[in-house]
């Protein structure tokens, strides 16, 4: 049991979030494997980023425990946390790249919190990162406003990867890209997973991403979160969960994610 | 845990070996980085790198191995990888199928040059001209809009000027009447203390008097209702622009000039001349009680040396400027509005812009009025 243990990244257990009267997760319970691609669904409003933001420490939830690399994120010292914060990077939904700085400054926002790294070195990871995210080499001295939706989120995965941490929470990554930009971004995703070994938590509304890449999805519903593969989601007989995956959309991204698998 | 990573160079058989042992991580990069600049680089030589003890590997290392084999082949020399782990091969290949790139040299900002320097105070200057014209151009744009309102004037939007008296008006009495009160007991106290040393203290009166009345009250006013309903005008009709509703009002036929900024012009321009007149009171008040606590010349002789000291067309030099600062108050603070892009970061630059024009222009237009009314010898 013990190396089981070891190997849940993330353990959310019995955690209850509301806003005012309104309940959003009652007694949400959730495990994320090492090296896992684990998607997160839901309808609008039913709490999908709170949920990611209730992990990373953004939104303090009512009740319940969460672990996160087997330690209590919830009880916490804040030295302890900032420790753990170098072991994960956030994508958020634009990106959030910091608007006054180019985007290889934004790339060592973390090096520098962290590192006394010299100068030089700085610049060759910052450049390092540029490449990996598939950017070009010259977005480096681009300010996020002259950068386009799709390499404006490629620049703020290369910052959550400043670090080279071991989970990466990706806030809808692919909305507001089209089907090119998007495929690409799942593919970049994929790859990243098996070369850095990255273990992602990744909110999204988008079908296709989730049945590309995505080992297990966890669907939020009725305040509580299923969790199974997808072909355990296909045969379930709830009825929203149902409408999700054999609606038309989603028949028509389950045929071309296993024609891609 | 294993110490931090390291570089050590041996010669076996000819040949040189660099062996790479230990951790292999951004936060050991520094330390890494420094050792390989220290190694002293062979020349066309057999090399052989040794990865087998590296016993953790992240991009950053990853990149540093790469960068030090692209260094070593450049210097000639044949240079063999040898022995990576299997676990540690995805990794070594994303990084050098996309991540190897030398990062380039920034680019000088031009603006660091002399000839950059002067072309930069050209390109403010003729910014500058521009937007006086431009602005220009909006006040005459403004001006046909309230034209063709006389033709029709059951076009104007009554109750959206009704709504910005309120909030450009009434809501701001408190904080008009208290700054203009602390300023008339600031000017109270301070021209005593002078003109006592004259034994001239009645005068005073006359100083209060005239400075609130021709000045002091509208311009403050002014200022304060830049700072507050400029700043307003053009963040809120910015923040219509980036959520584009003010395209969604044109395809609606609608012309946002009549709809946004005419309510705005009116309200401000009936409610800032009241709003003075309250200030003028607010400041006399409080110099009013300054002299009557501190230099015991009470009521009834503060209300004789005031009928004095000024006359009706005192109050009305003040006042008289309202509607011109209000009108500049109004319409920089749209035009800025609607001068937004579609970015929030453009919001906020341009209601900075939108108040330090506005007073910019609030004191410009004041200066003009004090030289036509000595011309004037009003």
């Amino acid at each position: 049991m013990a190396a089981a243990k070891e190997d849940i990244v993330i353990r959310i257990r019995d955690v209850v979030n509301a806003f005012g009267d309104k309940i959003i997760h009652d007694g949400v319970d959730l495990d994320v494997r090492r090296g896992e691609v684990m998607g997160v669904v839901g309808g609008s409003g039913t709490g999908k980023s709170v949920m990611l933001r209730t992990v990373v420490g953004l939104n303090q939830p009512r009740s319940g425990r969460i672990e996160v690399l087997g330690r209590d994120v919830l009880h916490m010292t804040a030295d302890e946390r900032h420790e753990l914060e170098t072991h994960w990077g956030v994508l958020f939904q634009d990106g959030a790249l910091f608007s006054s700085l180019t985007v290889a400054q934004n790339i060592e926002v973390p090096l520098k919190e962290d590192l006394q790294l010299p100068e030089r070195l700085m610049a060759e990871i910052a450049a390092c990162k540029i490449g990996i995210v598939g950017l070009p080499p010259d977005a480096a001295d681009k300010y996020p406003a002259q950068l386009s939706g799709g390499m404006r989120k490629r620049a703020g995965l290369a910052r959550a990867l400043a670090l080279d941490p071991d989970i990466l929470f990706l806030d809808e990554p692919t909305a507001g890209l089209d089907p090119i930009g998007a495929a690409d971004f799942d593919r970049l995703i994929k790859d990243l997973r098996s070369s850095l070994g990255l273990t992602v938590f990744l909110v999204t509304h988008d079908l296709d991403s989730l049945f590309a890449i995505c080992d297990r999805v966890a669907v939020l519903i009725d305040k509580k979160m299923r969790v199974a593969t997808i072909e355990e989601h296909l045969k379930d007989n709830h009825p929203w969960i149902h409408a999700y995956f054999h609606g038309p959309r989603g028949r028509a991204a389950l045929m071309a994610g296993e024609h891609s698998r | 845990m294993a110490a931090a990573g390291t570089i050590l160079s041996s010669e076996e058989d000819g040949a040189t070996v660099l062996r790479a042992e230990g951790e292999w991580l951004v936060v050991t990069a520094a330390e890494l980085d420094r050792r390989l600049r220290d190694l002293r680089m062979p020349q066309d030589r057999q090399v052989t790198f040794d990865l087998s003890r590296i016993e953790r590997l992240d991009s950053s290392g990853a990149w540093l191995l790469l960068r030090t084999e692209h260094e070593l082949t450049t210097r000639g020399n044949r240079v063999e990888l040898a022995n990576l782990q299997p676990r540690f091969a995805p990794l070594f290949d994303q990084v050098r199928a996309r991540g190897v790139t030398e990062p380039l040299p920034h680019p000088v900002p031009p603006h660091y040059t002399l000839v950059g320097f002067l072309e930069r105070i050209g390109r403010v200057t003729t910014l500058l001209l521009n937007r006086v014209y431009d602005i220009l151009g909006f006040t005459g744009l403004v001006t046909v809009t309230i034209l063709k309102l006389l033709r029709q004037p059951r076009r104007l939007r009554l109750v959206a000027t009704l709504a910005q008296m309120e909030v450009v008006g009434l809501d701001a009495m408190p904080i008009v009447g208290l700054l203009s009160f602390l300023i008339g007991v600031v000017m109270a106290y301070q021209g005593a203390d002078q003109l006592r040393r004259f034994g001239a203290e009645i005068y005073t009166v006359n100083l209060l008097g005239v400075s609130i009345l021709r000045e002091l009250g509208v311009l403050l006013t002014a200022i304060i209702i830049a700072g507050r309903s400029g700043s307003a005008f053009t963040a809120q009709i910015g923040t219509m622009q980036v959520n584009e509703e003010i395209d969604a009002l044109r395809t609606l036929g609608l012309d946002p000039v009549e709809v946004l900024v005419l309510p705005r012009l009116f309200g401000l321009g009936i409610t800032l001349p009241l709003l003075v007149f309250y200030a003028d009171f607010m400041g006399i008040l409080g110099g009013g009680l300054m002299c009557w606590l501190v230099l015991d010349i009470n009521i009834p002789n503060f209300l004789t040396q005031l009928q004095t000291a000024v006359s009706e067309t005192t109050l009305w030099v003040g006042v008289v400027k309202a509607p011109f600062f209000a009108a500049i108050i109004a319409l920089v603070g749209c035009y800025e509005g609607l001068n937004v892009t579609r970015s929030a970061e453009s919001v906020g630059r341009l209601t900075t812009q939108s108040v330090v024009e506005s007073i910019f222009f609030v004191i410009v237009t004041d200066a003009a009025f004090s030289i036509v009314f000595s011309v004037l010898k009003v």
